[in-house]
């Protein structure tokens, strides 16, 4: 999936874990009207156990899985390629975007090209993909990382493009060769800007990793909850999606933490 | 930033400058096709693809596959982004109800929307139903979050005045908040429509043997290079086309009602 897929990720603000805490704590009652509404809609029979199941059961499938069963495995598997084809995509996107930033050249003769190739949803290269690698681990993982590299290649580029004219003139007057402008003052420039994107090409790492394992049979959650719902296992499919749901939201939590690290020296 | 690396060519040939690398690829991938890797199985020479696409277009398969994910990423629009501006704006309005819902929204944001492949297609079987649901979901969540923030980023002053003018809720509502929210909502929905195309696509390549990503994955699957990368290169055409369609009406909106300042 592209970049347009997702708001980019608002800058982090250092936020005070007291009061994220006391708004968990505040919110409370409406997830538990959710939960609530779950399992009187799945035990009344409101709507189809077939693809209802009730929270109880969903809890067992996921303890089940998680302690005995295939899930943890599964789990680690989608992990292990979101977070490869995430670091293939930021290498790849910084590389490529500090080629693309730092050339007023390469701007102007191959910065259009990008444009237009970057609406294409990353799942659409994945035919084209399965032509050349076959249905393999290898496929998902290409796939993955040419779609979840835009975000973080776009965000290089704008990042060395935005460099203040001031440091440009720094750079000129200690007469730094490209390489040290880059490293000196283009990438910390940037370092707001990739993060974010980073973060955002997690995201879509997850996504493309589900629908590479889902289309090519790669072992991992994408699979299991397609198989679960072909069998008609419910409660093993909302296990699957609750670990889903959880991979995103711990990812998401920790890029953040780590953004907020990294950053730190800009509000000091 | 380096002057002395841009190569002004005259006026003329700088408008044809954006065109020579994909030219150039284009026609490397040509004498590829054409000599050593003749016969291959995932890359035809881009002039067969064009015989291709027009032969999709004469049989109707290209305008119906179109139509398909147009029409699916549209509906699926209209039904996340409704309920997504709706509640968004009423957590922008309210800190009382955006405490409230802190942990239900943060718990199923995070949710990848192609892990509901699967539960749409067990409670929809395939067809429209199933990825208009995908595309729902997908859209709901980045509507709700960006509406929020308009509503939430709507002049105080202009509150007051509605106070001021002892409004009552609904007239505040439809009166000033929605209104002012105008230009925001548009950047936001800008967001969505390329969210929905997307999805709608994703949801073909991953399950719904509709549209234009399933038309994509069975030229594939049976061994027709040439119309893949037809389908491949319409998907681009079509995502950009709508990207820009979008940019071109938010410009119009922003121009009429007042520009977004971040």
């Amino acid at each position: 999936m592209t970049a347009a897929e997702l708001p980019a990720p608002a800058r982090v603000s250092r936020r005070d874990t007291v009061t994220d805490w006391r708004a968990a704590l505040a919110s409370l009652p409406l997830l538990g009207a959710v939960l609530g509404i779950w399992w009187l809609a799945s035990h009344g029979h409101w709507v189809s156990k077939v693809f209802l199941p009730t929270p109880e059961a969903t809890g067992a499938s996921l303890l089940d899985g998680l302690v005995g069963g295939e899930l943890a495995a599964f789990t680690a598997a989608t992990v292990g390629r979101m977070v490869a084809g995430w670091m293939a995509a930021s290498l790849l996107g910084i590389v490529v975007g500090v080629l693309i930033g730092t050339s007023a050249a390469a701007r102007a003769w191959i910065g259009p090209t990008l444009e237009l190739v970057r609406p294409l949803p990353a799942s659409a290269v994945m035919p084209l993909a399965i032509s050349i690698f076959g249905l393999s681990g290898r496929m998902v993982l290409a796939v993955v990382a040419f779609g979840a590299m835009w975000p973080v290649l776009l965000a290089t580029v704008h990042g060395l493009a935005s460099v203040h004219e001031g440091l440009r003139e720094v750079a000129r007057s200690l007469q730094l060769n490209r390489l040290a402008f880059v490293a000196k003052i283009g990438l910390p420039n940037a370092m707001p800007d990739i993060l974010a994107g980073m973060r955002l090409s997690m995201t879509v790492s997850l996504i493309v990793s589900v629908v590479g394992e889902m289309i090519a049979s790669q072992p991992g959650l994408g699979q299991a909850i397609l198989l679960a719902a072909r069998s008609f296992r419910a409660a093993d499919l909302f296990a699957g999606i609750v670990l889903l749901g959880a991979i995103g939201f711990v990812s998401n939590a920790l890029l953040a933490t780590a953004e907020r690290r990294l950053l730190a020296w800009q509000h000091a | 930033m380096h002057a002395h690396l841009d190569p002004s060519p005259p006026p003329r040939l700088a408008r044809l400058r954006p065109a020579v690398f994909p030219v150039l690829v284009l026609g490397l991938l040509e004498a590829w096709a054409r000599t050593i890797g003749h016969g291959s199985d995932a890359i035809a020479p881009p002039t067969a693809a064009i015989e291709a696409l027009a032969g999709a277009m004469r049989d109707g398969s290209l305008l119906r596959g179109t139509a398909f994910t147009l029409g699916a990423a549209a509906l699926g629009l209209v039904l996340g982004s409704l309920p997504g501006i709706a509640i968004g704006t009423v957590l922008g309005l309210s800190r009382r109800a955006t405490a409230a819902s802190f942990l239900s929204v943060e718990l199923f944001r995070p949710i990848p929307s192609v892990a509901l492949i699967p539960l749409a297609m067990l409670a929809f079987g395939f067809g429209l139903g199933m990825e208009v649901s995908v595309v729902a979901f997908a859209t709901f969540w980045p509507m709700l979050i960006l509406s929020q923030a308009a509503a939430r980023q709507v002049e105080p002053g202009w509150l007051e005045v509605a106070r001021a003018l002892q409004l009552g809720r609904a007239d505040r509502l439809t009166k000033v908040v929605l209104p002012a929210m105008v230009p925001r909502l548009f950047v936001a929905l800008r967001l969505g429509v390329a969210i929905a195309l997307v999805v709608a696509v994703t949801v073909e390549i991953a399950a719904n043997p509709n549209g234009m990503g399933y038309a994509m994955m069975i030229a594939q699957q049976s061994l027709e290079p040439a119309l893949m990368l037809a389908w491949l290169f319409w998907i681009g055409v079509v995502g950009y086309a709508v990207n820009a369609a979008t940019l071109a009406m938010q410009r119009r909106v922003a121009a009429r009602m007042g520009e977004v300042s971040k």
